[in-house]
């Protein structure tokens, strides 16, 4: 599993020209304890360990490294916080500390007046290739270092890129955690105010984008002029299935975001909707309203659109698909008994669909959570508009995460189950917000016109 | 009907500045519009007529027909002679008031045999974005349902549904959302 993460990050940092993590990392140049690497960080009293996460030191004075070291370090404190698995020591007493100059001069006992457990200490440095970023992490109390890694690669335009790697290394070694800080999120658009054409009325174009889980460098990633909603990330993070209205009527599109190259799932007359991919990337569920009268089913299909099985036979509307992460289960939404309700069904198709949601008026939308979690989140008509709920799949219990601050809806789990993306009407137009899984840490993520049908990458 | 409502407003316009100009007030040189062209409608406003003649045998609407069958596709869709049906929160069900328009639609749609037709189906905000797009496809199913029954031939009459990607009027309260959920229809071909 880490060899193929690892893998994965390397192969993509070759396409793109990312940061490529080196192992084993590099030991310091001189300590002044010996460090122990694969060790953790303890706290006082049972609490999450304090850390302290100055800015990182730049090792040439050059104005873009000391610039890259200030916001390697303050990008790393938003990621390890997006967590909650590390307690801060606030920034605005690291001025009463002497910065250290190196990783060897650091005031250990200074830090420790301030009582904290850990310290990330960070060197930035040009060299030939871009940048080389080296960072440890050390236990104030033993003066070792628990952590310690080297980064490189060519990537000198985007550091924040360095500081989620750093994260996500923190809190895997330290805390087990997958955390999320190298994932996208993908979502619909129409911040570019271009016009759909072949129309007399006026209708925005809405193309699709992706941004870093945090918000930052949004990206459009289609430029087909016409409506193209509901992306979804590929489980390898390397290609978005959505829906587009590019030839009239809507099919299922991939766009393999590191190649720039683009395929139809989906063609013909029949109108096609909302694809979601299986956990092994091979398949997708989508909704067509295909066999007529009406009726909406969910049918499943290779990527490359062979092997077209239909999944649900309902004379109803069947719709907005999920696999569980074991792949063996599709929850989707259905109206069979009035308005729209949460069922799961086999992915075989096999069998009598099982109503999941027992205690709203409307609900739709369905996503499942990652393990270790198993819940669905889904949208659920609460009032003049919608709110965002998730049950709990083994005791049933609904908890509910916003409450009629305007409208919210589409729901989207992070990788690590943690966190759900989704759509809000709170601050006017229609913006992509996350919001941790306690219903806490709300975040608005977008603000450029309208932004819709967010879906979060695993990797 | 374009033309001749630019030259009341040309000569009203004249009639102003002559006016202006009689009470000294200093002229205003504006530069005149380009004179419309069309390779359907003269440039200049037609003749007067000639109060004298007799009507005789005059066809039954002729102008109103020479315009729709003269426009292009889209000053129809702009003016379309197919009108909306609306429905309510949740429902695809055709209400008598719709039926009226369907029925209208379909004496425009069997006077002009040759048109075809995209019927697009619309929902309000209240839906989520994913159900309604089935919700919007139910709607305009039922608006070609009732047309088909009228005599209209289901070849001439393509579905798609938006949802609620589209809406017409951007607003957030009843009569905008009234206004929302509707079977739209669009000439594509004539």
């Amino acid at each position: 599993m880490k060899h193929s993460i690892l893998a994965g990050i390397i192969a993509a940092a070759t396409l793109v020209g990312w940061p490529r993590a080196q192992q084993p990392p590099q030991p310091p140049p001189t300590t002044q304890q010996p460090s122990e690497i694969g060790a953790t960080i303890g706290s006082e009293g049972g609490g999450p360990p304090r850390l302290a996460v100055p800015d990182f030191i730049a090792l040439s004075t050059d104005a873009e490294t000391v610039a890259i070291a200030k916001i390697l370090g303050q990008v790393l404190w938003d990621d390890l916080n997006f967590e909650h698995e590390f307690a801060f020591i606030p920034r605005d007493v690291y001025a009463s500390i002497p910065k250290a100059t190196s990783l060897v001069d650091v005031p250990f006992d200074r830090w420790r007046e301030l009582n904290a457990d850990g310290l990330v200490v960070g060197t930035v440095q040009k060299v030939d290739t871009g940048v080389k970023v080296e960072v440890r992490l050390f236990d104030v109390r033993s003066r070792r270092s628990v952590f310690g890694k080297e980064y490189s690669g060519g990537a000198a335009a985007n550091p924040r890129r360095y500081a989620h790697m750093v994260s996500d290394d923190l809190h895997l070694t330290q805390r087990a955690l997958h955390g999320v800080a190298q994932t996208r999120l993908t979502f619909a658009s129409d911040r570019d105010g271009e016009r759909m054409k072949n129309t007399v009325q006026k209708r925005d174009v809405k193309e699709i984008y992706i941004a870093d889980y945090d918000g930052e460098r949004q990206t459009r990633v289609t430029v087909n002029g016409t409506l193209n909603v509901f992306p979804r990330w590929s489980p390898d993070g390397r290609s978005i299935a959505y829906t587009s209205y590019g030839k009239g009527t809507p099919q299922i599109l991939i766009s393999n975001i590191f190649q720039a190259t683009r395929e139809e799932v989906t063609r013909g007359n029949d109108e096609n909707w909302l694809a979601a991919w299986s956990p092994d990337g091979t398949k997708l569920c989508i909704a067509s309203p295909r066999e007529g009268h009406g009726y909406t089913n969910l049918y499943v299909l290779n990527r490359d659109g062979s092997g077209l099985r239909k999944l649900t036979s309902h004379p109803s509307i069947n719709t907005s698909p999920t696999w569980s992460p074991s792949g063996t289960q599709i929850a989707f939404s259905s109206d069979r008994t009035g308005n729209p309700q949460v069922y799961v069904i086999g992915a075989d198709g096999v069998g009598q669909a099982q109503r999941i949601t027992t205690s709203e008026s409307y609900a739709d939308k369905p996503t499942w959570s990652p393990a270790p979690y198993n819940e669905i989140a889904y949208t659920a008509r609460t009032g003049p508009g919608n709110d965002v709920k998730v049950i709990d799949m083994a005791t049933r219990e609904v908890r509910q995460l916003t409450f009629g601050e305007g409208s919210n809806e589409s729901p989207a789990f992070a990788p690590n189950g943690r966190h759900i993306a989704f759509t809000s009407t709170r601050a006017g137009k229609k913006q992509i917000f996350t919001i941790a899984r306690t219903g806490k840490d709300l975040k608005q993520l977008t603000r450029s016109g309208n932004n819709e049908h967010p879906d979060w990458s695993a990797k | 009907m374009m033309v001749r409502r630019i030259a009341v407003i040309l000569t009203a316009a004249a009639l102003a500045t002559a006016v202006a100009c009689h009470k000294k007030a200093p002229p205003v040189a504006r530069p005149a519009p380009p004179p419309p062209t069309s390779s359907t409608a003269p440039a200049t406003p037609p003749a007067p007529p000639e109060p004298m003649r007799e009507p005789t045998s005059v066809p039954a609407e002729p102008v109103r027909d020479d315009a729709i069958a003269s426009a292009s596709l889209d000053d129809l869709n702009r003016n379309s002679p197919l009108k909306p049906v609306f429905y309510e929160l949740d429902s695809s069900e055709v209400s008598p008031a719709g039926q009226k328009v369907l029925d209208e639609n379909a004496t425009v749609l069997k006077r002009y045999s040759a048109w075809a037709i995209t019927i697009e189906g619309h929902c309000d905000e209240r839906g989520t974005a994913e159900y309604n797009l089935a919700l919007g496809e139910r709607r305009a199913v039922a608006a070609r349902a009732y047309l088909v029954a009228q005599g209209i031939s289901a070849d001439r009459l393509r579905i798609v549904s938006y949802g609620k990607e589209f809406p017409f009027d951007p607003g957030h309260d009843e009569s905008a959302f009234a206004k929302n959920r509707r079977a739209h229809f669009v000439i594509t071909a004539k």
